[in-house]
């Protein structure tokens, strides 16, 4: 049997610390560390163009972290069920964002799509899969902080 | 007679080159379209039931948000490769 919930619930703010913020910044900190060799397999293979897209690349990966982590952790502060809403319209809204800063730069001297697509993909599922270990690891010592590895 | 065939050649290439951007142009929209849906129902899925832990287990909303946030980012990996596919062949 499942518990019945009070829906009074969803008009209350979530419990719990901003850990989207920490997850966010975890994976940028990870990700500044690694930028530098992505850009230069990026300038190996496509040259300077390559290298070039690949860090506007990397910027668009942080900058969409950033905001999806900052757009969820506010909304939480206020309500669950402004955490639902702004889940689903913060993707589309990110989406949309990503598309006009790709088409902003589409003609622009120093682009290479090629370059700037696999940086896209290879560091935002990279630094997910690299922060899920650290997640992974914290979640499964929850009740044991002191021998957890810490997050970050 | 010459000209009219050279004429008639240049048309005809011409057409050949817009119905090959006509159907790149429609690929790109599909690509995107479709790579965007999956991901929305699968964010939407995932938020959904994120929520309703979180309205049943209040105390356990900082495990469920941090489940959730990577939940979504990996989900959002997709509408990324679709993007990127959208990208490269509407504009490369």
């Amino acid at each position: 049997m499942s518990r019945p919930t009070d829906p009074a619930v969803m008009t209350r703010p979530v419990g719990g610390d901003g850990v989207e913020m920490s997850i966010s910044t975890d994976m940028i900190r990870r990700g500044a560390i690694v930028a530098p060799v992505i850009v230069a397999i990026c300038g190996v293979v496509w040259g300077g163009d390559g290298a070039w897209s690949s860090l506007y690349g990397i910027a668009i990966v942080f900058a969409n972290f950033l905001l999806a982590a900052l757009l969820i952790s506010t909304a939480a502060r206020i309500s669950l069920g402004l955490l639902m809403g702004v889940t689903m319209f913060g993707y589309l809204l990110r989406l949309g964002l990503i598309f006009l800063a790709v088409y902003a730069v589409k003609d622009a001297p120093w682009i290479s799509l090629p370059a700037l697509g696999a940086t896209i993909i290879v560091t935002h599922l990279g630094l997910l899969f690299w922060e899920m270990k650290y997640v992974a690891i914290s979640l499964a010592h929850s009740g044991r902080a002191s021998d957890a590895p810490k997050l970050s | 007679m010459e000209a009219l065939s050279l004429l008639v050649a240049v048309e005809e290439a011409a057409a050949a080159d817009d119905a090959k951007n006509a159907n790149a142009a429609i690929g790109a929209g599909f690509a995107y379209g479709l790579a965007a849906i999956g991901p929305g129902i699968g964010i939407g899925y995932l938020v959904g039931k994120s929520v309703e832990a979180m309205a049943r287990q209040p105390e356990a909303a900082g495990m469920v948000r941090t489940t959730m946030f990577l939940g979504i980012a990996f989900t959002e990996a997709l509408a990324l490769i679709g993007f990127v596919v959208f990208i490269l062949l509407k504009f490369a």
